[in-house]
């Protein structure tokens, strides 16, 4: 038996009663406790099978294995490189994680990447808060020059990135910057004018800032065509 | 990000898209900002979030001056403000604040100190006043010396019975002033000069130089940051640049 | 002496008039500011952050610090900057308010770190102090299992009354003081402090009073969170 309490979409806050029953089981973001299961955040409810899920509308990136996310080379060793991708502990990209092509014993490894380098990587593995490994050998990880960084909201990327990346590529085209954006809400732009570039950021904050509203494709495609 | 800054800066752009001479929007003052604060202020500039806040008492002049009030000025970097200011007493940044914001009212002889004197040598009025952040999106020198200014403006005279303060209790008399004094900070990144540099340009700027300037245009105190040199000509294009800008803000103070 | 009328004509068991705001600080992880009577104060919560010295860590689960601070003006007889020892203990017992209501099992060796300031001063800045740092905590996204809610009861004269003002605190005949925290789903109260002169079946009363006041100040906070992410849910 089971009662699911809210709706799709639901705004739902901490503590608040999403379903009751056994039928459910708690998802990310909620938690059972008896035989009822609340949310653990301020989001969105979200009913995938039979998990009950809240989709947060705030915080902190939380890393996960498999996302791509952008930092910045922080430390060398001779084991590899740290990298500060804005959680309180660094990732490690090990010697043979570090590029598609071998790197000989020895080799410089400021060549490769070097202090100050922002990268876009892999997260492979997380344990605990201070265990995480990163790859630059998978496609999508590269190094990252000549631009700027910008910080978005975390929860906000999939917005900004829109569905099969409509929304960034909608960007891309009318300012012919290179963006990449990182899971944990860093953001790279770069090529094109400085003009462009700020306006490529401009775009991407106005998706941030009315991410939840209707027609936000057409907002964006008419604020890039008025201020080109 | 380093070279980001400056480069941007050498084709003559700002990371936000600002003007080299141009002040964030919006500048805004809200006074009354604590009902026990003999007078208080909170500006919010851009992002950049300040209160200040007045509290007085009665005590004895310094031997130097005992026909004057006494002016004590403190600020702390609130850790709620920015996630790099941690708990602990004030440290340089902190202590410098307060002193810049001091030199600003007390050089420009903003307060009429010869009037906070109750009796000569034995009893004057002590104006505290304190500097709070709320948020830091950069410049905080200039909206804490902005809150500072409005603060004071708006202060008034808590009740004095006999030698005794009637703390909670508010005259309508406010503080004398003879002036306003405002504060304007500029920063040279690579070799451009801005004006209220954001907080992505305070990671980066080769100089920044605050200064104070009254409504007749004459500069009562300066302050210079960053760990790079400064040409004559250079500092003279600031403070010029400082004491046009200062006009546009103290319009704000109304 | 009796205690008839509530100086500011309140009924006995009548929460101050409040008022909340989530995110109003651009830089916080989360941020609230929450106002009852006049009385407001400001929360930030940073986190995950990293702890130092390392001892500190925890390797199961996060940790919180809580910092409370009166500013300077925020009172009539004005507070000297820096850490009091009444500040010390309120930052104590706020911090042992919030933690219960916490899951903070996915942030091991990390803490989050609050800060509660003190605006204006009216009596209750510890209480309205938890009610900001709560929303904070929510806005910041930590894992909360419930809110927390707080606010003072105590006695005034011989009267129970839920939320006394300074006015109240300072009454002439007598006043008890009785600051209380808990979390409205279970019940269970968090935040326990008293100083005064009650019988235990006075604070009895005075508790189930407490309790029932929380659900004004839920409302308050719950408005607060809903209204930041107002257009958020789609339909």
């Amino acid at each position: 038996m089971g009662k699911i309490l809210v709706e799709e979409r639901q705004l739902v806050i901490p503590g608040e009663e999403l379903a009751e029953g056994i039928d459910n089981l708690p998802g990310e973001g909620a938690f059972r406790e008896d035989d009822k299961i609340y949310s653990l955040k301020v989001g969105l409810a979200h009913l995938d099978n039979r998990l009950m899920k809240v989709i947060p509308l705030g915080g902190k990136y939380l890393p996960k294995e498999g996302d791509v996310v952008i930092g910045k080379v922080v430390d060398i060793t001779m084991h590899g490189w740290r990298v500060d991708f804005g959680w309180p502990f660094f990732a490690t990209i090990m010697l043979r994680e570090g590029s598609r092509e071998f790197i000989p014993n020895g080799a410089d490894l400021t060549q490769y990447y070097d202090f100050g380098d922002y990268l876009a990587f892999k997260i492979i593995k997380v344990n605990g808060s201070k265990i995480l490994d990163g790859s630059m050998k998978v496609p999508g990880a590269k190094k990252l020059t000549n631009g700027r960084l910008i910080e978005v909201q975390p929860t906000r990327v999939p917005r900004i990135i829109g569905k099969q990346g409509s929304m960034i590529s909608l960007i891309k085209d009318a300012t012919g910057c290179f963006i990449v954006v990182g899971q944990n809400g860093y953001v790279w732009v770069s090529g094109g004018e400085p003009e462009k570039q700020l306006l490529a950021i401009r775009a991407i904050k106005l998706v941030e800032k009315e991410a939840h509203g209707e027609g936000l494709t057409d907002k964006i495609s008419k604020f890039l065509k008025e201020n080109s | 990000m380093n070279t980001e800054i400056k480069a941007l800066a050498e084709k003559g752009h700002r990371v936000d898209g600002r003007k080299f001479d141009e002040l964030r929007k919006p500048i805004k003052i809200e006074t009354g900002i604590s009902n026990k604060a003999e007078g208080s202020a909170k500006v919010t500039w851009g992002n950049t979030i300040v209160l200040a806040g007045i509290k007085m008492n009665v005590g004895t002049p310094y031997p130097d001056s005992q026909d004057q009030g006494v002016l004590i000025t403190g600020a702390e970097l609130s850790p709620m403000s920015d996630p790099k200011f941690l708990p602990g007493p004030p440290g340089p940044a902190a202590i410098e604040l307060a002193r810049v914001i001091d030199r600003g009212v007390r050089e420009s002889k903003m307060i009429d100190m010869k009037k906070l004197c109750v009796r000569e040598g034995e009893l004057v009025w002590t104006v505290f006043l304190d500097i709070y952040p709320i948020n830091n999106d950069g410049n905080l020198i200039d909206a804490a010396a902005l809150a500072a200014v409005a603060a004071l403006k708006s202060a008034v005279f808590p009740k004095l019975d006999g030698d005794k303060v009637l703390f909670g209790e508010f005259t309508k008399t406010k503080i004398p002033l003879n002036l306003l004094p405002i504060t304007c900070t500029l920063a040279k990144i690579g070799s451009k000069i801005v004006v209220d540099p954001c907080l992505e340009e305070e990671k980066d700027f080769d100089v920044r130089l605050s200064v104070a300037v009254s409504e007749k245009g004459d500069v009562h105190a300066m302050q210079k940051g960053g760990m790079v040199g400064l040409d004559i000509s250079e500092a003279d294009e600031m403070i010029k640049l400082a004491v046009k800008k200062s006009a546009e803000i103290r319009k704000v103070l109304k | 002496m009796a205690y008839t009328k509530r100086f500011d004509g309140r009924k006995f068991d009548e929460i101050r008039a409040m008022d909340a705001k989530v995110g109003v600080i651009e830089r916080a992880t989360g941020s609230a500011m929450f106002k009852m009577g006049n009385t407001i104060a400001y929360a930030a919560v940073y986190g995950p952050r990293d702890l130092f010295p390392s001892f500190l860590q925890n390797s199961t689960r996060g940790i919180i610090r809580c910092y409370y601070d009166m500013w300077s003006f925020s009172v009539t007889d004005r507070k000297r900057p820096g850490p009091t020892r009444r500040s010390t203990e309120i930052s104590k017992v706020s911090e042992a308010a919030l933690f219960p209501a916490l899951r903070l099992g996915a942030f091991p060796n990390t803490t989050f770190d609050i800060y509660i300031n003190i605006i204006q001063a009216d009596a209750g800045t510890r209480t309205a102090g938890i009610n900001a740092a709560a929303l904070a905590l929510a806005d910041a996204g930590v894992p909360m299992e419930d809110l927390v809610c707080s606010v003072a009861v105590g006695k005034v004269g011989d009267k129970i009354c839920v939320d006394l003002d300074k006015e109240e605190e300072d009454f002439e005949e007598g006043a008890t003081d009785l600051p209380v925290a808990i979390m409205p789903r279970s019940g269970k109260i968090t935040l326990l402090q008293m100083d005064g002169n009650m019988t235990p079946k006075e604070i009895k009363e005075a508790l189930t009073m407490a309790k029932k006041a929380m659900e004004k100040v839920k409302k308050v906070q719950v408005k607060a969170l809903r209204d930041k992410y107002k257009g958020e849910d789609k339909k």
